[in-house]
Formats: structure tokens, C-alpha cells, sequence
């Protein structure tokens, strides 16, 4: 019978069945950050265990470093204290860590990739909902908890429930203008939020076929903003290139015979689903988010919605979204003013991210009311881009170049929204209080979209800017 | 290893915390993930939604004095509750508050398997049930709410509602092997062979 990548790995990784009804699922790749594993380091020294898998492991620090210097002791003593925890926790168990002085250092969803890493056809956990992000090569990643993450570091496994698959297809071509995280919020719009509750999500059809890679790590990144556990993309001849010559790919002869498994581990015709959702990418425009979470989002164009135009059970969320934006319902969305500008994030903070935003902000200057920033995802996306000369067409139209971290996605360091700041995104969430401030209030869009709005000072439809 | 500790039933006061896709991000804003810790984070659950800037009250349902009784309580929520980041320390801020188990409609994945891992049972029944069970709830907030796993039923006011509660989840909890790490431990020359059957763990 034809088999999904989805069963091909699963079968793959499975270990046994427990008598709980959950798998118990040998995970090739571990990523740690430093936010969601001190406690589980605790509590393996409590529990006297070791890490068995030590070159499974990889951790990074991204969250809570500052972008503005590499001064330590940072001037945040908790910052300074998650810091040196991970440090001495990487030591202690024996993991490799990609520090600032490595070279290599990042978003964990950025560097996994961008290392080689990330592979096709392996099973991936990190203490980190946007994990789903690795499944663009065709890996099954999943995002846990602390207490799981202490679970793969003593066992590299986890116990879990296997999902239902529902493959989402998109079909058609894509408008000029109109990017990835275009087309995965207009699928979390669609889906709703919850719609992918218990399902992993395979992501087919013509546009995610033409994508490159960083496009469909920005959809896959998503996935769990629409309630899936985990979102996929078959790999390609795409995902083989990206990979070729990447560090921790497999080299020479290796790469060939890797190149024959990871093809043969992709989704067959005539695989079964449990559910087949089918979209049309020609008729989208860029899409941009007016609530507090990702799926309340309408094309740039569109008018604000009411409580009485959605179903009964969704009018609280809409009123509570409404009355915490400040909007008034059938109000337009383009022209809305805005007082940040983020550009980064590990949906948006790689470098063709960073090329699509640098071609707008090469026709203009930023509104002199705008704090404009540009975060690039690690430290290899800032080099590449330094090495395009993007940081000085960023900073010639008045935006920040930063140093490479999470910064302004969830704000655990010093770069903050105040008051009930507005801010033009390329994040992933826009929930209350999301960008660290408890009133402060995020606009969701793909990063050129971003970088129009910080030009004219207000939302605005990019594709008139590049005309 | 501590002893297995099997969760059958849990008892206490309810607390009616309504809307749907109340993400964990509004649960514990991530400015207080800073500490090594989980300690302390009970007095930070729902921080936002609680309090003004200024540190007066807004008026949230958990400072309503009628739901103010010290000790257990359990949670009745609506639908995609603990949706966003995974962060484990929402169930932990509510465990740390008071919040022994919680009933909805729905929850994200994440949340629900963070909870699990922490011996906080979750019990999910129809939207008309779980009005029903709300609304008797604030028509008489005093009563002792009880959700038993094993049977899979809550009862408050002197009124039982069935309760799902998958298979697989009630046996964790009531035999004490919701904690998974012990479990994992237990078959590593089977983890072994798995590794090894894997190429790119021999390196192709
Ligand atoms: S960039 Fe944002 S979403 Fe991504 S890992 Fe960092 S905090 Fe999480």
C-alpha cells in the first residue's frame, strides 16, 4: 500500500507501543535553547541521569540575548543567569553549544537548517512550539514541553500519541507580491486556529513545490499557529541542493547514498489521509493580521470584520480582538498607522527575508515616528547579508541592524513594545501582550510587507511600492 | 525516581475561566520565563489579564472573591485552551496557583500533553455540557467540584457530567505512569537497535 512520509517515519522511529496507546519515538535531532531547558537539566541531575545521545544534541541561545551588544555580564541579571545556566548545563551533560563565539549562533529554527542539521526523513524535538519549522526538508518536528525535553535528553525519546494526517494542498500561482507567510495565514485563516488540532500537516501542491527552501520553512513554521502538531513539505530536488556542502550533511559519497533514502522516504501517490483540504494560491493577496491571533487575518484590501458576521461561538473572540486593537469594525485596514517595524524572527529572519525587505527599503526612507528594526535570524544570515551590503540599505532608509537573536518576536530582551504601540510584524504571533508590551498590539505580515509599512508610516499594500 | 503516584480523582473549588484560544502566552507572559526555576509563577499566572499596570486588580474571575477559597481548584475552560508557545510554564504557573486539573471543550496539543506530564488530568465534554457545567458554577460558585478519572465523570452541585478522558491518558494517571521518563528508561537495548537501524544516525 502507498505510504506517507508521515507513516514512513513514524515507522521508522518507533520504538515500541506503550501500554498507554502513545509511541515511544526515538528522536534523531535534540535542539535546546536556553529558556525551556534549565528545569529539565534539574531535573535530570535530581534523577542522577546522563544524556546518552550527546551528538544528538545541539543547543544554541536565542531568546533572551540581547541585539544590541555582546557585552557580558549582560545588564540583565535573570538574562545573565539563563545564560550561564545553559553554559554550564552544556558542559556538565556534554552538549556542543552554538554560542555567540561559535560563529554559528542563531534561532534555533534558523541555524538547524542553515547548518545542515535539519534533514529529511528524521524525527526532530525542541523545547519550542515553532519546531513544526524543520519539517520544510521533510522531518517530522515536534514542538515540546519542559518535561518531554528532559525525557529526550535521558532517553531520546518521547512517549506520543501519533497524529491523523490532512494534506493541504495549494494549487495555482502566486501573485506578484504575495510571499509564504501570505499563503500559511491565509491557510490559518481558512482552517481557523484549531482546525489542525490533532493532525500533522502535509503541505503539496504546485506552490510549496516552487518554493524554495526558506519559503516553505516560513509556512511549515506556522503550522502549529493553526493548532497542527506538526506541518511537512515532501522533499525535492530543492531540499537535496539546499542540503549539498551544508556542515553537518552528509559529505562525498555519503550525500548520494543519503540523497536515495530521503527521496525514498517521501509520500507516495495514492498515500491515505485522513482529511484533503485543497486551496487556490492565484487568487491571494498579501495578507495581514487585525486580531490577537494569527487566524483572525485579512487580505491588505479587506475591511475589518464584525462580532455579527462570524459564527456564534467565535463573536467573544472577535469582540475581545476589536475592543483590545482599538478598531472600529468595517474599518479599513490599509492606512492603519504603525510605530514599530520588526524584521525578523524565525518565520521571517532569513536571509531572503532580509533581500525581500532590503528591496523595499531601497525606494524610500522610513517615517521619522517609526522605530524600525532588522534582526537577522543567526549570525551566518548576518554575514551573508553584510557580505549584500543589506545592512546599509537598511540603515541608508533609517532602519536598526541588529545582532542576531528572537528580539522583538516574544521580547524576553530588552527590545520591547510600550504602551499600546502598534507593530507591523514578520513574526508568527500576535497574541495580547505578545511583543512585550501588556497592551501593546501586533500586526502580522511577510517581511516586505514590514518594510512598506515602515516607509509610509502605516499598513499599506507592498505591491504598490514595487510597481 | 520518585514512587509512581496514580491520579484518580481530583476535588475543589471551580474556576470558570471562559473564552476560546486563551493562549499560554496570556497564561504566563514570557517576560517572567526568565528565572531557572518554576518557582514562584503562581502569583504570575494570568498576570495581564489581572492587573493594571499600576498593580491594581482588573477585575479578572481568579480575584472574584466568590472564587477566592484557598487550596485545590479546578479549572472549566471552553475551547483551544493553551494554544501558542509550549512553554511548560503555564501548567505549571496554574498547578502552582491551585489549579489541580481543568475541563473544556478543547486544548491545544502541547498544553494538554505538558499537563498530562505533570499529573494534571484533562477532561474534555460538548460545548452544551460544559455550559451547563459553567453556568451552575456561577449560579453557585461554592460547591466542591470533583473530577474522577476513573470513571470518567465530574460532579458539582450534586449534578455528574460524563467527562471523556482518552484511554491511554486515564490509565497513565491512574496507574502513576503519567511521569513518561521512567517508562522511556525502561526499553534502552530497544532504543539502541532503533539507532541503529537508522542511516543517518551511522552517518549514511
Ligand atoms: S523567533 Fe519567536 S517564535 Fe521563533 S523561536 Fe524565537 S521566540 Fe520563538
Amino acid at each position: 500500500m502507498a505510504k506517507s512520509l508521515f507513516d514512513k517515519v513514524w515507522q521508522a522511529h518507533a520504538v515500541r507501543e506503550l501500554p498507554s496507546g502513545q509511541t515511544q519515538l526515538f528522536i534523531g535531532l535534540h535542539l535546546v535553547h536556553e529558556v525551556t531547558s534549565p528545569q529539565a537539566f534539574q531535573m535530570l541531575r535530581e534523577d542522577n541521569l546522563a544524556v546518552p545521545f550527546q551528538d544528538r544534541t545541539v543547543a544554541t541561545v536565542d531568546h533572551i540575548i540581547p541585539t544590541d551588544t555582546e557585552v557580558r555580564p549582560f545588564s540583565d541579571e535573570q538574562a545573565e543567569g539563563m545564560m550561564s545556566a545553559i553554559e554550564r548545563n552544556c558542559r556538565e551533560f556534554g552538549i556542543q553549544l552554538l554560542d555567540r563565539a561559535s560563529g554559528s549562533q542563531g534561532i534555533v529554527h534558523v541555524i538547524g537548517p542553515e547548518l545542515g542539521l535539519t534533514q529529511p526523513g528524521m524525527t526532530i524535538a525542541c523545547g519550542d512550539s515553532h519546531t513544526s519549522t524543520h519539517g520544510a526538508f521533510g522531518a517530522i518536528a515536534f514542538g515540546i514541553g519542559t518535561s518531554q525535553v528532559r525525557d529526550v535528553l535521558a532517553s531520546q525519546c518521547l512517549a506520543i500519541v501519533k497524529p491523523k494526517l490532512r494534506r493541504v494542498e495549494v494549487n495555482g500561482v502566486l501573485p506578484h507580491g504575495v510571499y509564504a507567510k501570505d499563503v500559511v495565514l491565509h491557510i490559518i485563516r481558512m482552517l481557523g486556529v484549531q482546525g489542525g488540532v490533532g493532525f500533522a500537516y502535509e503541505f503539496a501542491g504546485s506552490v510549496f513545490d516552487r518554493m524554495t527552501m526558506e519559503e516553505r520553512m516560513t509556512v511549515c513554521n506556522m503550522s502549529i499557529e493553526g493548532g497542527a502538531r506538526c506541518g511537512y513539505v515532501n522533499p525535492d530536488q530543492t531540499t537535496f541542493e539546499y542540503l549539498r556542502g551544508r556542515r553537518f550533511a552528509p559529505q562525498g559519497e555519503a550525500f548520494e547514498r543519503a540523497v536515495a533514502w530521503w527521496r525514498g522516504m517521501a509520500s507516495e501517490p495514492g498515500a491515505t489521509y485522513d482529511d484533503v483540504v485543497q486551496l487556490d494560491g492565484s487568487s491571494l493577496s498579501p495578507v495581514v493580521t487585525w486580531g490577537i491571533n494569527p487566524g483572525q487575518a485579512i487580505g491588505v484590501g479587506e475591511r475589518i470584520p464584525s462580532a455579527d458576521d462570524v459564527a456564534d461561538d467565535e463573536a467573544q473572540t472577535v469582540r475581545d480582538a476589536i475592543d483590545y486593537m482599538g478598531w472600529k469594525p468595517g474599518q479599513a485596514i490599509a492606512g492603519t498607522r504603525i510605530d514599530v517595524a520588526f524584521i525578523g524572527s524565525c518565520t521571517n529572519g532569513r536571509i531572503s527575508d532580509l533581500r525581500e525587505a532590503a528591496k523595499v527599503a531601497a525606494l524610500g526612507k522610513v517615517k521619522p515616528n517609526v522605530k524600525a528594526l532588522v534582526v537577522p535570524g543567526s549570525q551566518d544570515v548576518a554575514r551573508q547579508a553584510e557580505a549584500e551590503g543589506l545592512h546599509e540599505v537598511f540603515r541608508a532608509a533609517g532602519f536598526e541592524w541588529r545582532l542576531p537573536g528572537c528580539s522583538m518576536c516574544l521580547a524576553m530582551n530588552p527590545d520591547k513594545l510600550i504602551g499600546d504601540q502598534v507593530c507591523a510584524s514578520s513574526s508568527n504571533r500576535n497574541f495580547k501582550g505578545r511583543q512585550g508590551s501588556p497592551s501593546g498590539r501586533t500586526l502580522l505580515m511577510s517581511p516586505a510587507m514590514v518594510a512598506a509599512a515602515a516607509l509610509e508610516g502605516a499598513v499599506t499594500d507592498v505591491r504598490e511600492i514595487l510597481k | 525516581m520518585d514512587a509512581l503516584i496514580p491520579v484518580t480523582r481530583v476535588a475543589g473549588r471551580p474556576i470558570p475561566l471562559r473564552g476560546n484560544d486563551i493562549d499560554t502566552d496570556r497564561i504566563i507572559p514570557a517576560r517572567f520565563m526568565k528565572a531557572i526555576t518554576f518557582d514562584g509563577l503562581g502569583a504570575l499566572a494570568f498576570y495581564d489579564e489581572r492587573y493594571r499596570a499600576d498593580g491594581s486588580l482588573k477585575g479578572h474571575v481568579m480575584d472574584d472573591p466568590r472564587y477566592s477559597a484557598k487550596g485545590d481548584r479546578i479549572a472549566v475552560v471552553n475551547k483551544n485552551f493553551g494554544c501558542g508557545s509550549s512553554r511548560e510554564h503555564a501548567p505549571q504557573a496554574l498547578l502552582r496557583w491551585g489549579i489541580k486539573a481543568l475541563i473544556g471543550e478543547t486544548f491545544a496539543d502541547i498544553f494538554y500533553g505538558n499537563c498530562i506530564a505533570n499529573g494534571m488530568p484533562i477532561a474534555t465534554a460538548d460545548a452544551a455540557t460544559i455550559e451547563k457545567l459553567l453556568a451552575a458554577i456561577e449560579r453557585d460558585p461554592k460547591q466542591e467540584l470533583t473530577l474522577d478519572v476513573e470513571t470518567r465523570t465530574a460532579t458539582y452541585g450534586g449534578e455528574t457530567y460524563r467527562v471523556e478522558i482518552p484511554d491511554g491518558v486515564r490509565k497513565q494517571l491512574v496507574d502513576g505512569t503519567w511521569d513518561a521518563t521512567r517508562v522511556l528508561l525502561s526499553a534502552a537495548a530497544e532504543v539502541k537497535a532503533t539507532a541503529q537501524s537508522l542511516p543517518y544516525v551511522q552517518g549514511f
